[in-house]
């Protein structure tokens, strides 16, 4: 088995690994209890993509990838905490 | 798959990202099992911070060598997300600890284990 097999497989098996941690963290979501869990386990889920979309990139030797990933990482943050402040207030817009 | 590419860098790459996707996955699984809220705040931030770290290095040895210039731009997301997910884990804690004040469940955490 030489290298670029070892990678190609090890490539494939960490997709797998995302999306079990992407599965992981919707069940999260569905389960609950109260709203502060499902908004924590949002943002694992969209870490979780992210790292996904990564090694995408790395299969497909392609850089388009990339922005995808900035974009998810910047819509997250912003996503993330208007939620956690729609919680503290009940409001988004002042 | 790429033929001009070097084995360590095929064995490196496969390592970093083996690693980083276990340690996300390592961080959901805590995220599932813990009791109580606040212990399953800490469970994900191991994939946000070292999980994503390890992919992101993989990616830039890996384009690095591929396009034979130094590629850097992933140091981008590294950034953005080790200084937003701390803002946005502290901003989640405190609304959480306003709404359970508020529903009358007045209980911090006293021990660690509880």
């Amino acid at each position: 088995m030489n290298a670029q097999t070892f990678l190609l497989w090890s490539l494939a098996l960490a997709e797998l690994l995302f999306v079990m941690a992407m599965a992981f963290s919707v069940i999260r979501m569905l389960r609950g209890p109260s709203a502060q869990n499902r908004v924590l386990a949002l943002d694992a889920f969209y870490v979780a993509g992210m790292g996904l979309i990564l090694t995408f990139g790395i299969q497909t030797g392609d850089t388009v990838y990339f922005e995808a990933a900035l974009v998810i990482a910047l819509l997250g943050f912003v996503g993330t905490s208007a939620l956690a402040k729609f919680l503290m207030r009940g409001e988004t817009i002042e | 798959m790429t033929p001009g590419l070097p084995d360590w860098v095929a064995v490196l790459t496969a390592i970093l990202v083996l690693l980083g996707s276990i340690l996300t996955l390592i961080g959901t699984i805590g995220l599932l099992r813990f009791k109580s809220f606040y212990a399953r705040v800490h469970a994900p931030t191991i994939g946000t911070t070292l999980g994503i770290g390890c992919v992101l290095i993989a990616s830039i040895i890996y384009f690095s060598v591929l396009q034979s210039r130094p590629v850097f731009h992933e140091v981008l997301i590294m950034i953005f997300v080790t200084v937003t997910t701390p803002i946005t884990l502290m901003l989640l804690v405190k609304a959480a600890l306003h709404r359970d004040k508020d529903a009358g469940k007045d209980h911090m955490p006293s021990h660690p284990a509880d």
